[in-house]
């Protein structure tokens, strides 16, 4: 069978290397993330080692490595959040979920992240769960707020 | 056009269209660099090289900026140190600071220029890298927290030996070297040329320490130890004592080596002229029923591993002959021990050799039968070095010897294979005299002996054959010429591949730096060589002929195939 980025590479007419980043962005979009797999069939498509395509990839933050959890939470870390205090927001989530900065809990449920500026600095503290913003957010929040997620998850295993 | 400028107030002669790094270099003038390559296209990116240009509201980098008829330049002025000087203390504001226990201590540009500029402080700290070094493979360390990002390494491995087995991640303080997706080198596809080596200007990269258990069997009464060393070693060794390029030393080497206390000394070339033998069989054989050709040779692991990887489908076309180490490893606790009456699990051996690819090399699964590696530990001529000022040896003032006979006389056919074009021109002669049964009057090869060309082409007439000969140095030529077979170019039979720049005499091994002009003054010390001897044909080696009718039987034989040959398997790596 073919795979998601077989397809997406595939459909490509041309080897030039400017093309690269347009692959890698769409088959985030598909998978999430950057596998090894999709890295090193990225690198035969454009005749370029595989060290060299990881190399470009990991220079843009945009790309992830490691598949996202079913719940990605964004933690703005612009100067405003960070005046309301986010680095305790940080700690919270760290704290209950015991992860970091770019990793997936073991379930796969949730992934956490630490993004610039979401340019909503009247409502600080600002995250982001798969897309969905939400202001104001505390520290005291986010025990709830994980537990409802948790709850919501209609995946059936 | 040559025009003048002014330099520090006094006027030079450049050319239009060269940096004015190379202008200031031609007038003697010196500037640091570290990023800049002889051969390669400037990367701009240390900016140690940075000279004032007047009217230039910045500093300029002399190594990319073309030189105009217009301008006045200051090479030293207090800006321009102070401006270095700042580059340095940041370069060292994160460095480990170890360089008391580090392999460059002594041999380090950093270092070097922090004496330079006068460093005599840390005015600025910064955070550690804390990354651990990956001593995952087999020939080299990196230590990525000596690394200072000058890109030299991934420069080479891309653009001359066309690799890519590593690249800069991440960017700002995150970025570091790595190989693909931030693994072990021992998945990658490097193929332990050493270039990298060659060129890193810190102590980030380096071989793999093989001296400790040399030393260790040196001091076990019960170990027999036996050390060969490879043709090139004679013309790089003295180099490591502060003598100029291009000194043969090979009888102090002999003399050297004994008083260690090694049991045995073995030229490995004896090794090589029976891999020209065995080779030049091979290829006849080849060329008679038309067989996998063209044939490559198979003496160099950085190369083997190459075709493993990235095109097994020729795999066929290597010649099967093990490289002269292995076959002097293999003969050593065969023949040697079988002669002497000694048990192979008592002998160790070691080979110096100017490659740390031979340390890979001599730890293939194929090169070890029931339980005995033929051979035990590999030196890079580096380490050698190092081994004999540990033992006091005064090398440049002792007495000449011989090296032990048995294995020992070589031709200068096996001398050749230090250089680019060397196995080639050995095999051409001992192919020559099997397919006419003559000896070639013009045996020197001078259309493979220039040293300035990465690709070199020669066809000769032998008999009702013509064998067309091409020889690739610098590993990314390799891949144009496997193009142009594969497009149907049908006149070489015979492909000769050393990973590195110049052959073996520039291998990953040899002292660090090795310029330009080392390289040139080692390849004439070899063709010296080669003019001086009086055997200059693998063929007509009286102790290799004597072995091959005592011991090993008609070359490519059955037994000889058991003793000599080896086989090479599809490899999977990141590539
Ligand atoms: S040893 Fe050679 S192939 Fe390996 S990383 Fe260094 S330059 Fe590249
Ligand atoms: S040597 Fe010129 S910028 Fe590095």
């Amino acid at each position: 069978m073919k795979s998601k980025i077989d397809e997406i590479i595939e459909k490509q007419n041309n080897t030039d290397r400017s093309d690269l980043l347009d692959v890698l962005q769409e088959i985030q979009v598909i998978e999430g993330y950057l596998s090894e797999e999709a890295i090193i069939k990225t690198s035969q498509y454009f005749k370029l080692a595989s060290a060299k395509i990881y190399g470009i990839a990991s220079f843009y933050d945009h790309f992830k490595f490691v598949p996202q959890g079913r719940f990605h939470i964004k933690v703005c870390n612009g100067t405003a959040c960070h005046l309301a205090n986010t680095s305790n927001l940080r700690k919270e989530f760290e704290k209950i979920l015991k992860i970091q900065h770019g990793q997936c809990t073991r379930d796969g449920m949730f992934s956490i992240e630490y993004v610039p500026c979401m340019g909503a600095c009247g409502i600080s503290s600002v995250i982001s769960i798969n897309e969905e913003y939400y202001s104001s957010v505390k520290p005291s929040d986010v025990k709830d707020m994980l537990e409802n997620l948790r709850n919501t998850d209609d995946r059936i295993d | 056009m040559i025009f003048d400028i002014e330099v520090n107030n006094k006027i030079i002669k450049a050319k239009k269209g060269e940096t004015i790094l190379s202008a200031l270099s031609r007038n003697g003038i010196k500037v640091p660099t570290l990023c800049y390559m002889e051969e390669l296209a400037p990367s701009g990116a240390c900016r140690i090289c940075v000279v004032e240009v007047e009217g230039q509201p910045n500093l300029v980098p002399s190594c990319a900026q073309p030189v105009e008829e217009w301008m006045r330049i200051k090479t030293h002025s207090p800006k321009v140190i102070k401006a270095r000087k700042t580059i340095v203390e940041l370069l060292l504001s994160n460095h480990p600071d170890d360089c008391l226990y580090c392999e460059r201590n002594g041999n380090c540009e950093l270092q070097k220029l922090a004496v330079e500029l006068n460093v005599l402080e840390r005015r600025i700290s910064g955070q550690k890298g804390k990354q651990k070094a990956d001593r995952s493979g087999s020939s080299m360390v990196r230590d990525p927290k000596k690394c200072i990002l000058c890109g030299r390494c991934v420069r080479v491995c891309e653009e001359i030996i066309g690799v890519s087995a590593i690249d800069f991640i991440k960017r700002g303080n995150h970025c570091e070297i790595t190989p693909s997706f931030q693994k072990g080198i021992n998945l990658s596809s490097c193929i332990n040329c050493g270039q990298c080596i060659m060129c890193c200007p810190t102590g980030a990269l380096y071989e793999r320490d093989h001296l400790p258990e040399i030393i260790d069997s040196l001091n076990n009464p019960a170990k027999h130890v036996i050390i060969q060393y490879s043709p090139t070693i004679s013309v790089t060794l003295a180099e490591e004592f502060g003598v100029k390029s291009g000194k043969d030393i090979n009888g102090m080497i002999n003399a050297a080596l004994r008083k260690i206390g090694f049991n045995k000394v073995f030229d490995s070339s004896f090794g090589a002229d029976i891999n020209t033998i065995e080779v030049a069989n091979e290829l006849v054989n080849r060329i008679k029923t038309n067989q996998n050709l063209p044939m490559f040779n198979s003496c160099c692991p950085a190369w083997v591993k190459y075709i493993e990887q990235t095109h097994s489908h020729l795999i066929e076309n290597l010649a099967t002959v093990k490289s002269p180490q292995q076959i002097m490893g293999k003969l050593i606790k065969g023949y040697y021990a079988e002669t002497f009456n000694i048990s192979a699990n008592d002998i160790y051996t070691v080979s110096v050799m100017p490659c740390i690819a031979k340390k890979f090399e001599a730890q293939r699964e194929e090169m070890t039968h029931k339980g005995i590696t033929d051979v035990d530990a590999v030196l890079t001529t580096r380490e050698l070095a190092r081994l004999i000022r540990l033992y006091g040896i005064d090398i440049m003032n002792i007495e000449s010897e011989l090296a032990d006979t048995i294995l020992g006389t070589r031709s200068s056919a096996g001398k050749l294979f230090a250089v680019s074009g060397g196995v080639a021109e050995a095999v051409i002669r001992t192919s020559f005299n099997l397919l006419t049964g003559k000896d070639l009057v013009n045996f020197k090869i001078i259309e493979l002996r220039s040293i300035n060309k990465g690709r070199k082409e020669f066809k000769i007439k032998a008999g009702d054959y013509e064998i067309g000969v091409a020889v690739v140095s610098d590993m990314i030529n390799a891949e144009k010429i496997l193009n142009e077979i594969k497009n149907g170019r049908n006149d070489i039979q015979f492909i000769e591949v050393m990973a590195c720049p110049g052959g073996c005499v520039n291998g990953g091994g040899q002292p660090i730096p090795s310029r330009k002009e080392d390289i040139k003054a080692r390849i004439k010390a070899i063709y010296d060589v080669d003019d001086k001897e009086s055997i200059k044909f693998a063929h007509k080696n009286p102790q290799l002929n004597e072995l091959y009718k005592n011991y090993l039987g008609n070359p490519c034989d059955e037994n000889c195939t058991t003793i000599l040959h080896t086989s090479f398997n599809k490899r999977d790596v990141l590539l």
